[in-house]
């Protein structure tokens, strides 16, 4: 079957917010809408995750599954440069992460586009 | 048989340093519902303890949430007279201080005497818990000298404080959500086993103890999440039932948003495998939780499900590593990227035997970066023609971190052309690590006041 779809990034499809605890990062991955869940399952997936968070050198990043609430929650293991107390970062609690992640390409099919939020 | 009826718990703070007006439009709506309330106020981060720790080496009498007088004043009166019990950790290092300090500020409004319990045992900074520690922590005890070891205890003094009368608990560290569990466990007097509702008062707790945070705070994103009245957000409050399941709402008028996309944003905070949720109480399980709206700016959690405690509580412990220094330098108009990048290889090489050097060129990449700043390496948006260079490092020998600070202002004549805005900063550093203890290491209680006050007088 040919069916055409286009790319966007996360954050039309999901919502996030970042928290940190030393030198690990959760980045909750919430659906818009519960229609857009099995995409999400598909291609918001841990090694997809690693890719788009390569420069940040993820020593493992693992994803969990909160189908009844259409939810993810990514945790990524040393992306802080050692955490609150170690990182040179403005921002050492890594806050910023969840707009990073919400940049991530997905790729939609026609067929879900009505959910999309926000764009053209 | 008759059930308990709910209890309210609003909570006015979810950080030191958070809004200080903010709890008094949840007292005024505590009071309108007209139930058994209580007020909480979430006030210790992480790195929270040790800073207090520093102040109260200071000065003895210091060491609890600096802003004790702002967070409280607003609020006490109407507390004391609506039978509101008041339970924070805002007594951080030194929570007998917090308490005496929280009497003499009722003496002062001209208030009743309140009843102040003091909770105790998460302190393991003592030369008695040393050899725990470094069993504990292993190879990962440092060698620098200790600034502050505190265990997450748990709700169970604070629940036993209530039942004992007291008006006021004043904690240090304590698990986050024991703030909003202690009192559920006074209230409807469950079993400490009763693992389901311990897990569901738990994660009520998880909802509140970042404030607004589940309110609409840190939420809004304009054109894809709109909060109206972010400047006069309200606070949550959450009515727990019987069966330990919530409803989240805030004061009627005031700024901010619930609905199930903010208590979903904040159900998922600072959690890592959502079917253990890790605390000194209870493991909880969300897979199994339903978030649902009810009403305007009302949201449900309910079926959070619940296992046993772990058998340890977890520790932190904060150590003097040395000092921070970082310095910023602005740079603008033509070729702005080039003469910053050039003005950061000159601070490279300068502070070569200082140890790495982060760089950051705030206007192209302020936070994204790693620590390597290997990024720099890479094709950077030369076309930004205002950009701000930040250095930091990190060292042991406080003069070594100083010459970070003079060689950023050296710029000034020394640098590329045009560079402005020079702000320099040096502070001491505070390294963090974390272990588990067995849970009978750490004694816990609590104690009233007056009562402390008459054993130290022979």
């Amino acid at each position: 079957m040919n069916t055409s779809q286009q790319t966007v990034p996360l954050y039309r499809l999901a919502h996030s917010r970042t928290g940190d605890k030393g030198n690990r990062s959760n980045i909750s991955v919430i659906a818009w809408h519960p229609a857009l869940w099995d995409l999400l399952v598909e291609q918001v997936t841990e090694a997809a995750v690693a890719r788009h968070f390569a420069a940040r050198q993820p020593s493992a990043v693992r994803r969990y599954l909160l189908p009844q609430l259409h939810a993810m929650n990514f945790v990524l293991d040393d992306v802080l440069d050692g955490g609150v107390n170690d990182s040179l970062n403005l921002d050492s609690h890594g806050k910023a992460l969840s707009f990073l992640m919400l940049d991530l390409p997905v790729a939609v099919p026609d067929a879900l586009r009505t959910h999309l939020v926000g764009g053209p | 048989m008759t059930e308990r009826s709910s209890l309210m718990i609003g909570c006015a703070a979810g950080f030191s340093g958070d809004r200080t007006d903010a709890a008094l439009p949840v007292v005024r709506e505590l009071i309108a519902r007209g139930q058994a309330s209580v007020l909480i106020f979430e006030t210790l981060a992480e790195r929270t303890l040790a800073l207090a720790q520093l102040a109260r080496r200071g000065n003895p009498d210091l060491g609890y949430e600096p802003l004790l007088d702002e967070l409280l004043t607003p609020v006490l009166a109407l507390c004391l007279a609506h039978r509101i019990r008041i339970v924070s950790n805002f007594g951080a290092a030194n929570p007998l201080g917090a308490a005496r300090r929280i009497r003499a500020l009722a003496k002062e409004l001209g208030l009743r005497r309140p009843r102040i319990a003091v909770v105790h045992g998460d302190d393991v900074s003592g030369l008695q818990h040393r050899a725990l520690l470094e069993r504990s922590l292993g190879r990962a005890m440092p060698c620098e000298p200790l600034v502050s070891a505190n265990a997450y205890i748990g709700a169970a003094p604070i629940a036993e404080a209530l039942v004992a009368g007291a008006d006021i608990v004043v904690c240090g560290r304590v698990a986050d959500p024991s703030l909003v569990l202690g009192p559920a466990l006074a209230h409807f007097g469950w079993r400490p086993d009763d693992w389901t509702r311990l897990a569901r008062a738990t994660m009520a707790g998880h909802l509140l103890e970042c404030g607004a945070q589940v309110c609409g705070g840190y939420f809004a994103d304009p054109g894809y999440k709109d909060v109206a009245g972010l400047a006069s957000l309200g606070y949550p409050i959450a009515e727990i039932d019987d069966s330990g399941d919530c409803t989240i709402s805030k004061p009627e008028g005031s700024g901010g948003r619930i609905d199930e996309r903010t208590v979903k944003e904040q159900l998922l905070y600072e959690l890592h495998d959502p079917a253990a949720y890790l605390t000194p109480d209870v493991v909880a399980d969300i897979t199994t939780a339903r978030v649902r709206q009810i009403g305007p700016d009302r949201v449900r959690l309910e079926g959070v499900s619940g296992h046993p405690r772990p058998p340890t509580l977890k520790v932190n412990a904060c150590f003097e590593t040395g000092w921070f220094a970082e310095g910023e330098i602005s740079y603008a108009g033509a070729r702005a990227v080039a003469r910053a990048r050039l003005a950061a290889q000159v601070l490279q090489e300068r502070l070569a035997d200082a140890g790495p050097l982060r760089v950051d060129l705030i206007g192209v990449t302020s936070v994204l970066g790693d620590d390597s700043s290997r990024w720099l390496d890479g094709p950077l948006d030369e076309g930004v023609r205002d950009v701000r260079l930040r250095v930091a490092l990190q060292q042991r020998d406080r003069a070594q971190a100083e010459r970070l600070v003079r060689e950023v202002t050296a710029l000034y004549c020394c640098g590329p052309a045009g560079g402005g805005g020079v702000r320099t900063a040096i502070r001491p550093r505070l390294g963090m690590v974390s272990c588990l203890v067995p849970r009978d290491a750490v004694s816990v209680g609590h104690a009233m006041v007056d009562e402390l006050r008459q054993e130290t007088q022979p």
